[in-house]
């Protein structure tokens, strides 16, 4: 297992570096909410993203991927993190794709991923119906008709929902509510006639929507995997979207980390610097030791999707759970140690603790993932 | 103890044929009532109930009548507030002159003053901000550079104040200045009341992470200040800059108990946010922070009762010293495990997409962060108690 990042990879982390440090830095997402942007993200620069080839960084090469695997996608989506990037990198690079990647038929495979590869075509996950995250809580039906299906019901938090091109959605066709069994993933067109999306604007300025079914009919052709048989579709897309945000959330947690470090070495109180006080150092120390525990579990679980899935649910669970522990923990700290001007909407700290908040929720808070770890080690 | 009896039922009798049922509600911050000369009643009942209050005295129960005060004894203002709560009786006047400066200037102030301040206070006719920190003096608040220079008759102020809240909103302003640069820093500082429509007086918001922009920053560019609002002696402004300082924190360390918006209990949110499984909340980690939560509060509300009963009994404690650091930490706590359990329902920033409540849970959540760096920030409270109580050896 590779803990260690290769050269390659450690490339692709400096050109992610210089690019988003240059192109899109916290000061575009401020932008983008201040100016109440309708998409949200620039669109000019998710192409030029794409151009370098990270929409379809985990995409195999035969579809006209870069084939990166995801220590590559890591290192990037972290960088984004750090700056955060609004971009569809998340929703259609990594989920979307995977959904795709694992589930598709070939000619699925061979229609849609060239086009998420250039950045043509975006995707949203529409998949929460409640304000938790339950995958298995599903109650949007799949009624069957002739030659296809119709799809009742809603969805909420459905990220980047509000202008995604095609929307996959997770549906009931049999069984009850909390059944794994009995669900279906359909791709539907984001315009289709009876789907009604509302944008939510949400505390860290990016795009979710809420997302009304009203008898949107499907043809067969559009299911992802088997009919009933989406859950072992849509739990290893999960594990990798886990996976992918902890890394985002690495990245978040390391930005406002450094940028506090470094307010510790220039603000003066009492005739000396703030970061001579020893109760400041020993939390900055306690906060570099769980970033180095993090560290560890982020590089163990990415390397888990290429290598060794089958301990992904594990490392999933453990990434997501731990590192949303550290990005509150240090997103916290960051405002605290800023003082009053930690609080202030001037300062970019503040972006930091609104992300860390939405990214804890997404794909599952830590007391999801920490009973999911029970489960799955049996106890 | 019969009296205080006695007290206490005249009290219900009146608060009840007094307080117009519209003011028998939870408040939201638009309709607080902060006085002043810029400020308006946020309706007619709340005008009707604040001059019922006033004339009575009871804007400021526990002052001395002289001066517009209700005269009661500290029981009597308990058994006052314990009665207001009883009926959910809104507080009629809000303010810093109430909560700080008031008890400041009874103590230090000139007859002067008080003639000048305190019935302004009480009739609401001055709104108060507070202008002590400074870009370069924070938690090292005696490093505070706003001077003010002796020119005969008046001073001759100069600098910048910043943090200010509400200044741009407020009448009068009461000021650390450095009338002597010379001495050892606490020993050079003064406490001035500025009007803020003085001549040279400016103030410029400051956005807040929670939406809204509280703070100013305020500048002061040859402000003639009189000489007679100088409160306590010349250089011995820090005196009561401190005793100042304890008000607020014990305000703070209270505040979260009467939160002014409307937002949920953690209890009350997990009845509507949270699935259950045979009477219990279905996720376990919720379950239990909400039990640690719960049980803090407790502890909390028990230890505010004692000092209050011990204060009363004429004993003195180290509890009052790490109230205002436990009273903001809880208050962190709270939000956080609030947003917690709203899910992404507790991420909403604006629009229809999410209720007045949820989105007001959130800028709460914000704000929650800078009631512990506000009025001296929880590290430097830690040092306050491992200096004056635990006496632990400074580096
Ligand atoms: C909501 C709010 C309202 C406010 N309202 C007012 C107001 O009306 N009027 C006014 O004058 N001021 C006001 N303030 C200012 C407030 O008093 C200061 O922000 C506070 O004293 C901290 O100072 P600072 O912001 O300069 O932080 P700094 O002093 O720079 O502190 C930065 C960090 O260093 C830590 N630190 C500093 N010294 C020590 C030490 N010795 N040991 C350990 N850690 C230390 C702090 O705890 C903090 O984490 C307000 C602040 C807030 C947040």
């Amino acid at each position: 297992m590779a803990l260690v990042l290769n050269e390659e990879q450690r490339l692709l982390q400096e050109t992610a570096k210089d690019f988003l440090g240059s192109r899109a830095p916290v000061e575009a997402l401020r932008k983008l909410r201040d100016k109440r942007d309708a998409i949200g993200y620039d669109a000019a620069l998710w192409q030029e993203m794409a151009e370098m080839g990270w929409a379809s960084i985990i995409v195999p090469e035969i579809y006209g991927g870069l084939e990166f695997g995801f220590l590559g996608l890591g290192v990037v989506i972290e960088e984004a993190g750090r700056t955060l990037t609004a971009s569809p990198l998340l929703c259609s690079g990594v989920v979307g794709a995977s959904a795709i990647l694992l589930g598709g038929s070939e000619e699925q495979k061979q229609s849609l991923l060239p086009s998420i590869a250039q950045g043509e075509l975006t995707f949203a996950l529409a998949l929460e119906e409640t304000h938790h995250h339950r995958p298995n809580h599903i109650g949007v039906a799949a009624s069957q008709q002739k030659d296809g299906y119709v799809l009742n019901g809603n969805k909420s938090f459905v990220l980047d929902g509000h202008n995604a091109d095609r929307l996959i959605v997770v549906a009931r066709s049999h069984g009850e509510t909390r059944d794994t069994e009995g669900l279906s993933l359909f791709l539907v067109d984001g315009n289709a006639p009876g789907v009604t999306r509302t944008r939510t604007i949400m505390a860290d300025s990016r795009n979710a929507a809420n997302i009304q079914l009203n008898n949107v009919t499907v043809t067969a052709s559009s299911i992802l995997g088997e009919v009933g048989e989406g859950w072992s579709v849509l739990e290893p897309v999960l594990d990798r979207g886990r996976v992918a945000l902890a890394a985002e959330m690495m990245g978040c947690a390391l930005e406002s980390f450094e940028r506090t470090v470094n307010y510790l070495k220039e603000r003066e109180q009492f005739g000396v610097l703030i970061g001579t006080f020893q109760s400041l150092q020993h939390r900055a120390a306690h906060m570099q030791s769980e970033l180095e525990l993090s560290r560890s579990v982020l590089l163990q679980a990415l390397s888990s999707v290429d290598e060794s899935p089958e301990d992904l649910p594990v490392m999933a669970s453990l990434a997501k759970s731990r590192l949303n522990e550290l990005v509150k923990l240090v997103t916290n700290e960051a405002v605290q140690m800023h003082g009053g001007i930690g609080v202030t909407d001037d300062l970019e700290i503040g972006f930091f603790l609104k992300r860390a908040r939405s990214a804890m929720q997404i794909f599952g808070d830590t007391g999801y993932h920490k009973d999911r770890y029970a489960t799955l080690n049996g106890y | 103890m019969e009296d205080l009896e006695q007290f206490r039922l005249d009290t219900r009798e009146w608060l009840t044929a007094n307080c117009p049922d519209s003011q028998r509600q939870p408040i939201t911050p638009e309709q607080q009532y902060w006085g002043g000369r810029k400020g308006s009643f946020p309706s007619e009942d709340a005008q009707t109930w604040f001059e019922r209050m006033r004339d009575k005295g009871w804007t400021a129960p526990e002052w001395p009548t002289p001066y517009g005060g209700g005269g009661l004894s500290p029981q009597q203002g308990r058994v006052l507030k314990e009665e207001m709560k009883r009926i959910h009786a809104r507080t009629p006047l809000f303010g810093l002159g109430l909560w700080m400066l008031g008890p400041a200037v009874l103590e230090y102030g000139s007859e002067e003053q008080k003639q000048q301040h305190i019935r302004a206070i009480v009739n609401g006719e001055h709104r108060w901000c507070q202008g002590y920190s400074e870009p370069g003096a924070g938690s090292d608040l005696a490093s505070l550079q706003c001077k003010a220079e002796d020119k005969g008759d008046h001073f001759l102020v100069n600098g910048s104040k910043i943090w200010t809240t509400a200044a741009d909103r407020c009448d009068w302003i009461f000021c650390l200045v450095r009338t002597d640069p010379d001495v050892k820093k606490q020993e050079g500082i003064s406490f001035l009341l500025i009007d803020m429509d003085d001549p040279g007086v400016s103030t410029t918001p400051i956005e807040l992470i929670s939406g809204e922009s509280e703070f100013c920053q305020t500048f002061f560019d040859n402000v003639e200040v009189p000489k007679e609002n100088l409160v306590g002696e010349l250089n011995k402004g820090w005196s009561v800059a401190k005793a100042l300082l304890v008000h607020e924190r014990k305000l703070m360390s209270e505040m979260g108990s009467e939160s002014p918006r409307q937002v949920l209990t953690p209890n009350e949110a997990a009845r509507e946010y949270l699935e259950f499984e045979d009477g219990k909340i279905a996720d376990a980690r919720l379950r239990s922070d909400l039990a640690d939560y719960d049980m803090l509060m407790q502890a909390v509300a028990l230890t505010h009762f004692r000092t209050f009963e011990e204060k009363a009994a004429g004993m003195r404690s180290a509890a009052p010293m790490v109230m205002k650091y436990v009273g903001t930490e809880a208050e962190k706590t709270k939000s956080e495990l609030l947003l917690a359990i709203l899910g992404s329902r507790g991420l909403g920033w604006e629009g229809d997409g999410f209720t007045e409540q949820e989105i007001d849970t959130l800028r709460l959540w914000a704000m929650s962060k800078a009631m512990t760096i506000a009025g001296g920030s929880s590290e430097v409270q830690l040092n306050l108690v491992a200096q004056k109580i635990l006496e632990l050896p400074q580096p």
